[in-house]
């Protein structure tokens, strides 16, 4: 695992640039990257619900300073531009971005990582949340992502009620198609994924021989990542952001 | 939108945003995960226009509790404002508000 020490020069560049999503669209994106020469693996942060918001552009840049390139799409970019939240309440009041869409932003991101000079030409997907659900979608329906992070999607196991045009599959019935390791961070407490879910999604992923690692926390609902949140969990976020980086350098390779 | 829990409708009126006041047209209902109240979930409405930019929006976030006493107020007010307004066209909802008149 990437370890800072004091007498190491660190840089890091973090901006504003646009690549082409779904349908061939333009859309902004949050870039941040380690200075040097690397190579670097990537890292796609699909944003969740609450929106493109600081959390995710802090996140980004947390994947950076541990060495990655790491490229969070702007999937609202098509309701508009706002604040985070109002954007993402537009989006809720239409029914949400559909799987299509999120998934051909993520098909964006990983070709620009992977085009990039200083890439390895390794990257991983991740996603809290409703892009916790996303990631593994991509991670289904893509080729080319080495590593997935699905922390907490809800929503990966759907009734056929749940379904809509926007969400027309639910995300367990493409796990035939995951095509790279997948990491998957629950809390017992949550609701949505609640551990019955995980536990049929844990079933599927044994059933076609994937590779993959799930832990699920005690005493930690959804959303244990979320410092400014009230379902923040020190010790479990300390401990699954360890387990996640260990994840990706065993699959994605050494950070420079 | 986590949770999936999403109800709509169409509305006219006025709402008064960040940008001053705006026609709405459409009032989102959710019960989902809230960007400031301090709860897991919480009972969230959007009074918008869809139409304009995304700022154009009235939002409160809800407890349940919350909520439900919001709607009985409305409803309380509404079972007073019918009679007033010469307005015996929504039978079923006046019978909800008198409902919810009862302790």
């Amino acid at each position: 695992m990437h370890q800072y020490t004091t007498d190491m020069y660190e840089g890091m560049l973090a901006e504003t640039v646009m690549v082409q999503g779904y349908n061939g669209d333009a859309i902004n994106a949050y870039f941040a990257r380690p200075l040097g020469p690397g190579p670097f693996p990537g890292v796609v942060v699909i944003p969740h619900m609450p929106g493109w918001d600081e959390w995710y552009r802090e996140t980004t840049r947390r994947f950076a300073h541990h060495g990655y390139l790491s490229l969070s799409p702007n999937i609202y970019y098509r309701f508009g531009h706002g604040s985070p939240d109002d954007v993402a309440a537009k989006a809720r009041g239409s029914g949400g971005v559909s799987d299509d869409s999120a998934v051909g932003d993520a098909e964006g991101s990983l070709r620009l990582l992977k085009s990039l000079p200083l890439s390895n030409k390794k990257v991983g997907v991740f996603g809290t949340c409703s892009s916790g659900r996303q990631a593994f979608l991509a991670a289904c329906r893509l080729k080319g992502f080495d590593a997935a992070l699905d922390c907490w999607g809800g929503r990966i196991v759907m009734s056929k009620e749940e379904l809509t045009p926007k969400r027309p599959v639910s995300p367990i019935e493409y796990t035939k198609d995951l095509s790279c390791p997948l990491l998957g961070l629950f809390g017992e407490e949550d609701e949505n994924p609640n551990p019955q879910q995980v536990q049929l999604l844990d079933q599927e992923l044994k059933k076609y021989g994937k590779t993959y690692e799930f832990h699920m926390y005690p005493r930690a609902g959804h959303g244990f990542f979320y410092y400014d949140r009230p379902n923040y969990r020190q010790e479990q976020a300390v401990d699954g952001w360890k387990k996640l980086f260990i994840f990706l350098e065993k699959y994605l390779g050494t950070t420079s | 939108m986590c949770t999936g829990i999403v109800e709509t409708a169409d509305v006219s009126g006025s709402g008064k945003g960040p940008n001053g006041w705006f026609k709405l047209e459409q009032v989102n209902v959710s019960y989902d995960h809230p960007t400031d109240a301090p709860l897991e979930h919480a009972l969230n409405i959007d009074f918008v226009n869809q139409k304009d930019s995304p700022s154009s929006r009235v939002a409160v976030e809800l407890s349940l509790e919350s909520a439900r006493k919001l709607v009985k107020a409305i409803l309380i007010a509404l079972c007073q404002a019918a009679p007033a307004a010469g307005d015996a066209s929504n039978s079923s909802t006046d019978a909800q508000a008198m409902e919810a008149k009862r302790p």
